[in-house]
């Protein structure tokens, strides 16, 4: 006797427990190969998952084994040409273990590898940086949705029955329904006064006809008032929110005294901004404008890996993104969102131009703008430059910091106003 | 007769039909069955099933998750099917079939699981002697819910600390000669509290003498404990681990005890999918002599078969050792071939059942050995010749590897001697028992190694005893020892 069941509905992911706490076993290993991806990849391309190496003597589970040496015989299939008493020298690998699939040789035998969902990878990302857990729901939730009216279903929940609409189609219906029986009855009950005028009430024919309304009256009493497929219920659909675009401006010096390090500091700031912005916006464009002396638009990739060196003119950078905004993102149709870092360097003339480029020119058109100097203790002309600036335009944040966790505040006001 | 159906997709009703018919087959050839229960399942199903070593239920482990990302990872990025069938030995024996499956594998598969495994599962007197088919699943509920109340008192990593140590220990936790009694979730519930109170009394007359006393004489002081070797290590510290509390000691067990559920399946690999993979070909044949199958559905379950009993040879760059199902298969179907057309060399090889009844002869092959007897009784000749089977001596002691034997008169004898040994367990793990505790000194655990041809431990042992000690509370040594008894070896975790 069997049984046969259909299990198909069953939960799934009935692992999705021993998943996490695998992830929380491997906490440390899994946060340093994410911190690694974050410097790997690129701005826009933060928001998803990520393949994930860890050591493999890391996740070996050890049990008592043989060690190499001893004396071993073992059989094995497909002998072509060897006879008894041959001798063969001894593989590298030992006897058995001859080829290994070619799979196996590219990911590297001694790597524990799997993948890592969107949600888990922007996890670890937010955990180096201290944001506030509304923020990191803020930022990890897909984008926006609004559920909209979109007429009328027949089926749906009780709650959204639409009571009017059902009874227009049950009216609807019954006429449908009973109009010819009705037209039929009234033509008999008009034969039948006529004959209760002329004959005696024991007549045949109305007794016949009186049968016949009468059938005719129960044909139409059959008809139910309301039927399930009169109800109508209201639809409702999910639609992303419609929101405008905006546009980030990446600036960064990259004169001989940003190095790698600072850079990578850097990183994360402007992977902040942009995760935001994505959030917000249907469309989020990133220029990238790099700056020593002379500032330029480059590609990520030169933005984030080469260097020059030399001394710094930072207005050079803020000129540079003003003739951008006049040339192609008119503040009318874009958000501005502008995202500066650097190490302070400047030089002293240049940083009240810096200034009065941001009050008169940039700040007007901007929704906010970040300034990050990165392990900078002993500030110059261009802090307290900017300090003015923040000042005048509350829209205008500025920080130094010396650690990935320090970067948050510089946006908390950016957030704080989302909240809101 | 008409043919069951055409086309590849698979109905419930079709199922049905098909299963019954196979049962009705299955039947006439004796196949002796618990009651099935089929369960379709999904991809994702599948793979979760996968990472808890197939169990239906199964306590919650990082070990099963990293199982589980594996399988994933594999199965996502197409380097690896999945496998089309699960099987659980159990009564009712629950089988699990992939939706994806067309109508001919869903067949093959219940062939090969619900009556081939099946049966085996049921007769083999390994696992009618080790395992309880009728309380398995039960006893998983009890064990997962009994973990998960642990980690809520304890905490996880509490649980999860011993249960790593003890998950480096399973292959220690099986009595090779003893049978054990059967499981039961009722009385295990009713006997946890009775074992844990007893085992703590039993415990603190263990050490009580260890309370430092003068010696009172020699004899008694030389006296070791245990008296005899135990080579059921979380056997012996489920007993007798001085510190460990005795949810610790439940723990300890329901690893014990699944390791021992299990123990069975890994010492009949061959046996087991050989006689599965024998009886899902000789039962669709038959329908198909029957007129219930189409020659499409032969063409596409023998396409299928012919995949599942390839054998690589040695050189192939897929060489992964001996394919179970192509061995099994191929021993099985000879020894059938032997009781219906015996050979000369048959008749010399196998006077005793050369031309008997081959079903009588397959029933009692199936019912009384594991791999390692079946083999060393009943490879013959003809399946070494087909395998072209030769076996390598590797000596540390020489630089070349030695041919001892190959598929001629000569070497038969020698090579199905040396491959029989390949599948005994005693000889894949090392040979690893307590010998003896410091019940008056330091409460020191030293367990020994029997070096077998001079072969040593490997680089995990320093990580395995310290999931020794961890279990034990106190240090612990290792001994290896050659043969003539000499130390050769020690390792410590103190």
């Amino acid at each position: 006797m069997s049984t046969i069941i259909d299990r198909r509905l069953n939960p799934k992911n009935k692992s999705a427990v021993n998943r996490q706490r695998f992830l929380k076993r491997f906490h440390a290993q899994v946060r340093r190969a994410v911190a690694d991806a974050v410097s790997k990849r690129s701005v826009t391309d933060i928001d998803s998952g990520e393949k994930i190496r860890i050591p493999a003597r890391d996740t070996a589970e050890p049990e008592f084994r043989h060690g190499m040496g001893g004396r071993r015989e073992m059989v094995h299939p497909g002998n072509k040409e060897f006879v008894k008493g041959d001798r063969i020298p001894r593989p590298e690998t030992g006897t058995g273990k001859r080829g290994r699939r070619a799979d196996d040789s590219i990911e590297g035998m001694d790597d524990f590898v799997f993948e890592l969902t969107r949600e888990e990878f922007l996890d670890y990302f937010f955990e180096d940086l201290e944001l506030p857990d509304l923020v990191k729901t803020q930022l990890a939730r897909d984008p926006a949705q609004k559920s909209v009216r979109a007429g009328f279903t027949s089926d749906g929940a009780p709650a959204n029955l639409h009571v009017l609409r059902s009874l227009r189609g049950a009216l609807a219906r019954r006429t449908a329904l009973t109009s010819s029986s009705l037209r039929r009855k009234s033509e008999l009950e008009r034969e039948l006064e006529s004959l209760r005028a002329a004959c005696p009430e024991d007549d045949p024919r109305i007794e016949d006809l009186l049968k016949e309304i009468e059938a005719l009256q129960r044909k139409i009493d059959a008809v139910p008032f309301l039927d399930t497929f009169d109800l109508r219920y209201r639809s409702r659909i999910q639609v992303p929110v419609p929101t405008a675009q905006a546009v980030m401006f990446c600036l960064m010096d990259v004169s001989g005294s940003m190095d790698q390090n600072k850079k990578d500091l850097a990183k994360r700031f402007f992977l902040l901004l942009y995760l935001f912005l994505r959030r917000n916006y249907e469309k989020t464009d990133v220029i990238f404008i790099r700056h020593h002396t002379v500032a330029q638009e480059v590609d990520e990739e030169a933005f984030f890996h080469s260097r020059e060196s030399g001394g710094t003119v930072v207005s050079s950078a803020l000129n540079l993104m003003r003739d951008i905004i006049r040339e192609r993102y008119s503040p009318r149709e874009w958000n501005i969102y502008g995202a500066q870092a650097s190490d302070g360097d400047n030089w002293p003339e240049d940083s009240g131009i810096c200034r009065s480029l941001l009050c008169e020119e940039l700040m007007p058109k901007l929704q906010y703008y970040a300034y990050l100097e990165i392990e900078n203790d002993d500030s110059q002309g261009l802090w307290s430059e900017y300090e003015r600036v923040a000042e005048n335009w509350p829209n205008f944040a500025m920080r130094q910091i010396h650690h990935v966790s320090e970067i948050y505040p510089v946006f908390r006001e950016l957030f704080r106003k989302q909240k809101a | 007769m008409k043919p069951l159906s055409e086309g590849s997709e698979w109905t419930f009703e079709l199922l049905e039909r098909y299963d019954a018919e196979i049962g009705r087959v299955a039947a006439e050839y004796g196949l002796d069955t618990y009651p099935n229960q089929i369960e379709i399942i999904t991809s994702e199903q599948m793979m979760d099933a996968y990472s808890s070593t197939g169990m239906p239920v199964f306590y919650h482990h990082w070990s099963f998750g990293k199982q589980f990302l594996n399988v994933e990872r594999s199965y996502r990025r197409g380097h690896m099917g999945l496998a089309y069938e699960l099987v659980i030995n159990s009564n009712p024996c629950i089988a699990y079939l992939l939706e994806e499956n067309t109508m001919t594998m869903q067949a093959l598969v219940i062939a090969h699981a619900c009556y081939g495994h099946n049966s085996f599962f049921k007769n083999n007197y390994l696992f009618r002697a080790w395992t309880s088919a009728d309380a398995i699943v039960d006893y998983l509920v009890f064990a997962r819910n009994y973990i998960a109340e642990c980690e809520e008192r304890f905490g996880q990593e509490a649980v999860e600390e011993i249960l790593d140590s003890c998950h480096a220990l399973m292959n220690y936790g099986v009595d090779r000669y003893r049978k054990p009694p059967p499981l039961s979730m009722e009385e295990e519930r009713l006997r946890q509290k009775e074992r844990a109170e007893y085992l703590q009394t039993q415990l603190n007359d263990l050490w009580r003498v260890t309370v430092p006393t003068r010696e009172k004489s020699g004899r008694e002081a030389s006296e070791r404990f245990p008296r005899e070797p135990e080579e059921n290590l979380l056997y012996f510290i489920e007993k007798n681990a001085p510190l460990l509390e005795p949810w610790q000691r439940e723990i300890v067990r329901i690893v014990r005890k699944i390791g021992q559920y299990l123990y069975p399946q890994r010492q009949t690999k061959v046996m087991n999918e050989g006689w599965a993979t024998f009886w899902h070909y000789t039962l669709l044949n038959r329908l198909f002599e029957e007129g219930l199958v189409t020659e499409g559905f032969m063409l596409e379950f023998l396409g299928s078969h012919t995949n599942v009993i390839f054998q690589p040879s040695y050189d192939h760059p897929y060489y992964n050792g001996i394919n179970p199902y192509a061995l099994g298969f191929a021993m099985m179907s000879d020894l059938r071939r032997i009781c219906e057309q015996p050979t000369e060399e048959d008749r010399r090889w196998f006077p005793e059942i050369a031309g008997s009844n081959w079903l009588e002869t397959l029933d009692f092959a199936m019912r009384n050995f594991k791999d390692e007897s079946f083999i060393a009784q009943f490879l013959s000749p003809r399946v070494i010749r087909q395998f072209k089977l030769f076996s390598v001596l590797d000596d540390d002691s020489e630089d070349q590897l030695v041919i001892t034997g190959i598929h001629d008169e000569e070497g038969y004898r020698h090579v199905r001697q040396v491959f029989s040994e390949q599948y005994n367990l005693g000889n894949l793990e090392p040979d690893i028992q307590v010998y003896r505790v410091d019940t008056r000194g330091d409460r020191s655990l030293t367990l020994r190694h029997y070096r077998h041809n001079r072969r040593p431990l490997g680089d995990t042992t320093e990580e395995v005893l310290r999931h020794v000690r961890r279990l034990w509370g106190f240090s612990v040594h290792l001994e290896s020892l050659n043969p003539d008894g000499r130390v050769v070896e020690t390792f410590h975790c103190a």
